[in-house]
């Protein structure tokens, strides 16, 4: 496999994206939007300092945990318009036509979903962390952020759901024809991290180190599973005579 | 160079391609001919590697199609224009080639060189740096086929590369085929437009599912018929048409004042037969040469 033809599959689609200005809005304004928003619920409690250390941390694990759902939600947005996109302008025979695999091709359109949201929600997630900690200082005694909950969001449990809706976008790209139906049944993925959002917030679940590392254990086996699926569906001759 | 015996494609119960024969030598330019469905594009896709057989055997420069380890060097030595154009419409036009050109391994002088070449040859220059999307269908199509060029393949394929264009740009899309074919490119043209087909093609195969015939346009037309010499008279009266009879032609249409008669050797049988007519007191007013054309062929072979 030759990395370097993924590499360049994916910086035409990044050259492509720049163009499309709701994918910028959408992968650049979102998390800065939330990485703002939610210190600003903190802050609109006053500081942190009207709720209890041990509420405001079970809070702050699950404001974490929202950018989860926007790595997965992001994802879900490009994965469309990456293999979408180019079966709607009719690009894919001529690309598939070049000396280029079916695994260069796939990874070069994984590359492409995946960096842009995944490079979009480190840098919020930076922004967040600066914010929570400036606000949540005088209350906890403490820089809460970066610690091990953070850590396994960012190096596992938000990239691993990422790659999720990469792979679920593959797969929804043999299925569907418009990159609006792809992001409507592609934001389904959000459904679950939502679920558990939400238990998180109303303390059903403590969103903590090891509620993290099974999520990111389930997600793993999940990735892998669809990551076989997808690539029985990434196949040349499926996707010219298959694919609808 | 391309080399097919017995190709057959089926889609399940459907056969697409039905044990499907011919060749094509270095340096031609071979026209498929048929109407919709007819599988000229399932056949260029397998002849690209891009879809597999389902049975037969297919070999582009001695590679086989059908090998795992050939299909790369195949794709590498090959340059394809789909039916779909497929340019990414919102790269400019240098962009989309230089993209391309990457894949197909060509250093970054092969890149600017080629890319200059053919976007000046195929008079894009002007507009390298404006977005695909907003070309014409004709400068699309001139750009896709420049796309299929940059690597400098030995073989193109083209799948009705005029379809939808106005005139003018059928034309230059025409010229800059026959120009390819100057520098000895062997062509592998899909169509369905029998003029295009006449002036471009040395060889050219009518398909409908099978394989109906193949030869040179020359060929396919005479296939049909020999040649039907046709002669207008002043009037026709029963003392020429006895004089005709004596002839032994065979076949003689007589519709009001005009013969229609059909004959092996033109130039040796025309005299005697315009003869017999002025002998049996006939004034003769024009005779022409009624040949099949292409387009005969066509419809009698797919119908």
């Amino acid at each position: 496999m030759k990395l370097w033809k993924s590499w360049v599959i994916a910086s035409k689609d990044f050259s492509i994206f720049r163009k499309k200005k709701s994918i910028i809005y959408s992968v650049i304004l979102l998390p800065l939007l939330i990485s703002i928003g939610l210190p600003f619920v903190i802050s609109a409690s006053g500081q942190g300092g009207g709720l209890p250390a041990d509420v405001l941390q079970s809070l702050l694990n699950a404001f974490s945990f929202f950018f989860v759902i926007l790595a997965a939600s992001l994802t879900t947005v490009i994965a469309s318009y990456s293999l979408i996109g180019e079966k709607v302008e009719k690009s894919i025979e001529p690309l598939l036509a070049t000396p280029t695999t079916d695994s260069e091709i796939l990874l070069g359109k994984s590359f492409a979903a995946f960096l842009p949201p995944i490079a979009s929600i480190y840098l919020g997630l930076a922004i967040f962390m600066v914010l929570i900690d400036k606000l949540t200082y005088n209350t906890l005694g403490y820089f809460y952020y970066p610690n091990w909950n953070i850590a396994i969001i960012i190096l596992l449990v938000a990239p691993l759901s990422a790659i999720l809706s990469v792979e679920l976008g593959v797969i929804l790209s043999s299925r569907v024809n418009d990159v609006r139906s792809a992001q409507q049944l592609g934001q389904l993925v959000i459904i679950p991290f939502f679920g558990i959002y939400i238990l998180g917030e109303i303390g059903y679940l403590s969103l903590g180190i090891n509620s993290m590392l099974i999520i990111a254990a389930i997600l793993l086996v999940v990735d892998i599973v669809f990551f076989y699926i997808s690539t029985i569906t990434f196949r040349r001759e499926d996707i010219l005579t298959k694919w609808k | 160079m391309i080399d097919v015996e017995n190709l057959t494609k089926k889609f399940g119960d459907l056969t697409a391609v039905d044990g499907v024969t011919f060749n094509v030598k270095k340096g031609e330019v071979f026209g498929f001919l048929g109407p919709n469905g007819a599988g000229k594009t399932t056949t260029v896709r397998m002849l690209s590697c891009l879809i597999s057989k389902t049975s037969g055997e297919a070999r582009i420069a001695d590679y086989d199609v059908s090998d795992p380890a050939d299909s790369l060097k195949i794709r590498k030595m090959i340059g394809l224009v789909p039916d779909d154009v497929g340019l990414y419409e919102e790269l400019s036009a240098y962009k989309n080639l230089d993209f391309y050109g990457k894949l197909y391994e060509c250093n970054k002088t092969q890149r600017t060189e080629n890319i200059e070449h053919f976007l000046k040859i195929l008079g894009l220059w002007d507009k390298r740096d404006v977005p695909a999307g907003s070309f014409s269908k004709g400068m699309k199509q001139k750009l896709a086929i420049a796309r299929a060029l940059i690597h400098e393949p030995e073989i193109l394929f083209l799948d009705e590369p005029t379809v939808n264009l106005d005139p003018e740009s059928s034309k230059i899309v025409r010229d800059f085929i026959l120009e390819l074919k100057k520098e000895n490119k062997t062509i592998f043209l899909n169509t369905h437009n029998l003029d295009e087909a006449q002036k471009i093609c040395d060889k050219i195969g009518i398909l409908n599912t099978k394989l109906m015939a193949t030869g040179t346009p020359k060929e396919l037309e005479g296939s049909i018929w020999g040649s039907k010499t046709v002669i207008q008279l002043e009037q026709v009266n029963d003392v020429i048409l006895d004089a005709l009879k004596k002839l032994t032609l065979r076949n003689l249409i007589h519709d009001n004042n005009k013969l229609t008669i059909d004959v092996v050797n033109p130039e040796k049988e025309n005299p005697v037969i315009v003869d017999a007519i002025v002998h049996a007191g006939g004034h003769v007013q024009y005779v022409t040469e009624l040949s099949p054309t292409l387009e005969d062929a066509y419809l009698k072979l797919v119908r």
